[in-house]
């Protein structure tokens, strides 16, 4: 059996998002597929050392809150200081109560199973980002080394 | 239940950490031989099947027993 490939792009760097590609990968990897996801945009932010990821109501009308606040509750008022550090706080202890992993868990598991985690180069120099500031293994990349690896995938995802 | 000859609890853990911990678990065991799986997430039934297909490792069992799921993986 010939070994299968994926491809994801990761262009979103909020906690919720940050899910996506990693389950997918990790995932893939323990399937037995040849995995990369090339991080870009907002995405970068899950390379980060120091994973600083939030969540907010704000902008996402579908996002289930605390006694179905996302009912009642005025948009307006989601915009408060400290309310984004309060719900980024209630998914984390809702996810950890669900048994459901960490972002630091499942990328450690990606590393792991040898997933290609490559940073787009251009995004790094368009926000002065410090390579210093990412994790081990990180490559730097465009996007025409994507292509190298997405053109010969069986699955290609842009998250 | 058939015998096994390595267990690994995943209770509480929630997808897809069951399935990523059954591969850890089966790749330092030997080729025929049977992992004992246990799990209370409900779509680990479904992703246990999956797994099995795509990975060649047998899937022996898989039934429901005192509201957990139990699954027999034959190493290939």
């Amino acid at each position: 059996m010939e070994e299968k490939k994926l491809a994801i792009i990761a262009t979103k760097g909020s906690l919720d998002w940050a899910y996506p590609p990693f389950i997918l990968a990790s995932t893939a990897a323990a399937l037995g597929y040849e995995t990369q996801i090339f991080f870009t945009f907002y995405g970068l932010q899950l390379c980060k050392k120091q994973l600083d990821l939030k969540v907010t109501p704000l902008g996402n009308p579908g996002m289930p809150m605390p006694m179905g606040m996302e009912k009642w509750f005025p948009v307006i008022l989601t915009a408060l200081p400290g309310m984004e550090a309060m719900m980024t706080a209630m998914m984390k202890k809702k996810m950890a109560d669900k048994g459901v992993a960490s972002v630091d868990e499942l990328r450690s598991l990606c590393v792991e199973a040898e997933v290609k985690l490559i940073a787009c180069q251009m995004t790094v120099d368009l926000f002065d980002m410090n390579p210093a500031d990412f994790i081990e293994g990180l490559e730097f990349a465009g996007a025409a080394a994507f292509f190298e690896f997405a053109g010969e995938s069986d699955i290609c995802l842009y998250i | 239940m058939a015998d096994f000859d390595e267990e690994l609890d995943a209770s509480g853990l929630n997808c897809p950490l069951p399935i990523l911990r059954a591969k850890k678990a089966l790749a330092g065991m030997d080729a025929g031989k049977v992992l004992h799986i246990i799990a209370t997430d409900p779509g680990s039934v479904k992703d246990f099947e999956a797994f099995s297909k795509q990975t060649g490792n047998e899937l022996m069992e898989s039934k429901e027993e005192g509201g957990k799921f139990h699954f027999l993986i034959k190493k290939v």
